[in-house]
C-alpha cells in the first residue's frame, strides 16, 4: 500500500512537469508559452522565468523523489527506530531557512538587473511621449501633437460625451488644443517609447504580454514605463487588475507601424 | 329664438373643432457661430460593437443639419400645459453598435421606458439623475428589456458603465405636448387649447430658450428659435 503510494506520487509529479516542460497541454495543441517576446528587453525577462521554472521544477521534482524514495523504502515497517533530522526539529528549521532562502535570494539577485533596467532606468530624452489613462473601463492615450508639449489635466473637466477623457481644456489652454486622445496605442517600430500613466478612479493594470510589460496603477501616483518594440504588428493590452464590473471588458491594442506609416498616422490625427 | 339656435348651428362647426383640435405650435431651431467639431469614436475595445460601423461614427454633443439646424433640441410647454398622465405606450431606448438610439429620449414621468440590449455584449447603462434616483443595471445580450419609470421631471444624461463613449439623454417631462427636432430641424406642438403657454427649447451643449405664446382658437403659431453656438 505505502509502495504503491510512492509510485502514484512520482507519476504525479511527471504528469504535472510534462505540460510546463512542453508548454502545451495534452494533446490539445493550446499553447500555455507567453507569446512571441516583441521587445527589446523582454528576453531578460524570458530568462528570468524560464531560470525560474527550472530552478523550482527541479527543486519540486526532486523533493517528491526524495519523498517517493523514503515511502518506497519504509513503507509497512513496523519495527525499528525512527531516525531523526540531524540537529533535531531546530536542525530541520535552519536547513530550511538556508536553503529556501538561498533560492530566493538567488533568484531574486539574478533578476534585479532585468527589473532595473525596466524601472530604474529613466527614459531617454528622445523617447517618444505618450500619456495613459486607464479609468473604468478603457485606457486612453494622448500624444502631445505638432506643438510637441501636452496640455494641462482637469479633471472636472472630463466629459465622456464629448470623448474629453483626459479633461482637457481648449478653450482656455493653447497648448491642449492639438493634443491627441485615441483608445489605441499606435507606436512606431524600434524607437523608445515612455509611457507616462495614471488612473482615472481605481487600482488598474496595464499589461502587454506580448511586450513584456505590465504596471499596477495607484490612483495618485503618475508612474512611467518605457520600452522599444521591434516588431510591426497588432498586440492586446489588457488590464490586469480587478477594477469593478467591466473589468472583463477592459483591454485595448498597442499597433506598431513602421516610422513612416506611423508618421502618416500621426499626420493625419491632427487633422 | 328661432335666430339664436341658427347662430348656434352655424358657429358650433367652427368652436367645437376649436375645443378639441386646438392650436399649433411649430417652428424651427437653428444655431449661430461655429459649433465645435465633433470627435470620432474609437470602438477598439469591443470589436463586435466597431464592425458594425463602416466609418467611425462620432460625438452626438451638437448635431447639427444644412441651413444650421440643430437635431436633437426638446421643444416642449413648459408652463399651462402639464397633463396628469402619461400615455400608457412605453418609449424604447436601444443599445446597438454602443450607441443609444435615439440619442435624446422624451418621456412624461411615470411613463414606462423599456431599455433594449440589441448588441452581442453586454452593457451596464447608468442613468445619472439627480433629482430622480440614480441606478445602474447590467444587462447580457439577449436580456429582456429594462422596465423603468420616472418620478420627477428631470433631463437625465444616460452613460454604460461599460462603455465610457456611448452617451444620451432621458427628456422627463410633466407635459405630453413636446417635440424633439429631428434632421430639418423642426419642431410641432399640436392640440393646445386657447390659452398662455410657455415654450422651452433645450439643447444638451448649449441650454434653454424660452418663449412664451398665446393661443386663441386653432391658429398655428410659428417660434423659431436660434442658439449661439461655442467652438469648444
Amino acid at each position: 500500500m505505502g509502495k504503491l503510494f510512492a509510485v502514484i506520487l512520482v507519476v504525479i509529479a511527471l504528469l504535472s512537469a510534462i505540460p510546463i516542460i512542453t508548454h502545451t497541454w495534452y494533446g490539445s495543441g493550446i499553447s500555455l508559452a507567453p507569446p512571441e517576446d516583441v521587445s527589446t528587453h523582454g528576453y531578460q525577462i524570458d530568462k528570468q522565468l524560464d531560470e525560474t521554472m527550472i530552478e523550482a521544477g527541479l527543486s519540486f521534482l526532486g523533493a517528491q523523489f526524495v519523498l517517493a524514495f523514503f515511502v518506497w523504502q519504509f513503507a509497512g515497517r513496523t519495527q525499528g527506530p525512527l531516525k531523526s533530522f540531524p540537529g533535531g526539529a531546530k536542525g530541520l528549521v535552519i536547513a530550511a531557512f538556508v536553503l529556501v532562502g538561498t533560492e530566493i535570494l538567488a533568484l531574486g539577485l539574478l533578476g534585479t538587473k532585468a527589473w532595473a533596467a525596466v524601472y530604474f532606468q529613466q527614459a531617454s530624452a528622445d523617447a517618444l511621449p505618450v500619456q495613459v489613462q486607464a479609468g473604468q473601463f478603457a485606457f486612453y492615450f494622448r500624444y502631445p501633437g505638432p506643438d510637441g508639449k501636452f496640455g494641462g489635466l482637469h479633471p472636472e473637466k472630463i466629459d465622456e460625451g464629448n470623448s474629453n477623457f483626459f479633461g482637457l481644456d481648449p478653450e482656455n489652454d493653447v497648448a491642449s488644443r492639438d493634443d491627441i486622445v485615441v483608445a489605441g496605442l499606435t507606436i512606431p517600430v524600434n524607437r523608445e517609447i515612455h509611457l507616462m500613466m495614471h488612473a482615472k478612479d481605481v487600482g488598474h493594470s496595464f499589461y502587454v504580454p506580448a511586450l513584456r510589460i505590465q504596471q499596477d496603477f495607484v490612483p495618485g501616483l503618475d508612474l512611467n514605463l518605457h520600452f522599444t518594440a521591434t516588431k510591426i504588428g497588432k498586440y492586446e493590452v489588457v488590464c490586469t487588475q480587478l477594477c469593478g464590473l467591466g473589468h472583463y471588458n477592459m483591454k485595448a491594442y498597442v499597433e506598431v507601424l513602421s516610422q513612416d506609416d506611423f508618421d502618416k498616422w500621426l499626420k493625419a490625427q491632427s487633422q | 329664438m328661432r335666430a339664436q339656435r341658427m347662430w348656434l348651428a352655424l358657429l358650433a362647426p367652427l368652436v367645437i373643432p376649436a375645443l378639441m383640435f386646438g392650436g399649433t405650435i411649430s417652428g424651427k431651431v437653428t444655431y449661430t457661430g461655429t459649433p465645435a467639431k465633433q470627435k470620432p469614436i474609437d470602438m477598439g475595445k469591443e470589436p463586435s460593437c466597431a464592425k458594425q460601423h463602416a466609418t467611425a461614427v462620432t460625438t452626438e454633443t451638437v448635431v447639427t443639419g444644412p441651413n444650421n439646424i440643430l437635431e436633437n433640441v426638446v421643444v416642449y410647454v413648459s408652463a399651462g400645459a402639464d397633463d396628469a398622465n402619461a400615455p400608457a405606450q412605453a418609449v424604447t431606448f436601444t443599445q446597438k453598435g454602443c450607441q443609444y438610439l435615439p440619442h435624446v429620449l422624451a418621456m412624461h414621468t411615470g411613463q414606462e421606458l423599456d431599455v433594449l440590449n440589441a448588441d452581442q455584449t453586454s452593457h451596464n447603462i447608468h442613468p445619472l439623475a439627480k433629482v430622480n434616483r440614480e441606478w445602474n443595471k447590467s444587462q447580457p445580450p439577449g436580456s429582456p428589456p429594462i422596465k423603468d419609470k420616472w418620478d420627477q421631471p428631470e433631463f437625465v444624461e444616460v452613460k454604460c458603465n461599460i462603455h465610457p463613449w456611448m452617451h444620451g439623454w432621458f427628456a422627463v417631462m410633466k407635459t405630453n405636448h413636446y417635440s424633439v427636432t429631428g434632421d430639418n430641424g423642426s419642431f410641432s406642438l399640436p392640440n393646445l387649447p386657447p390659452g398662455k403657454y410657455t415654450i422651452t427649447a433645450w439643447h444638451e451643449s448649449y441650454g434653454t430658450k424660452t418663449a412664451d405664446v398665446t393661443i386663441t382658437g386653432t391658429e398655428t403659431k410659428t417660434i423659431d428659435f436660434s442658439f449661439t453656438a461655442k467652438p469648444y
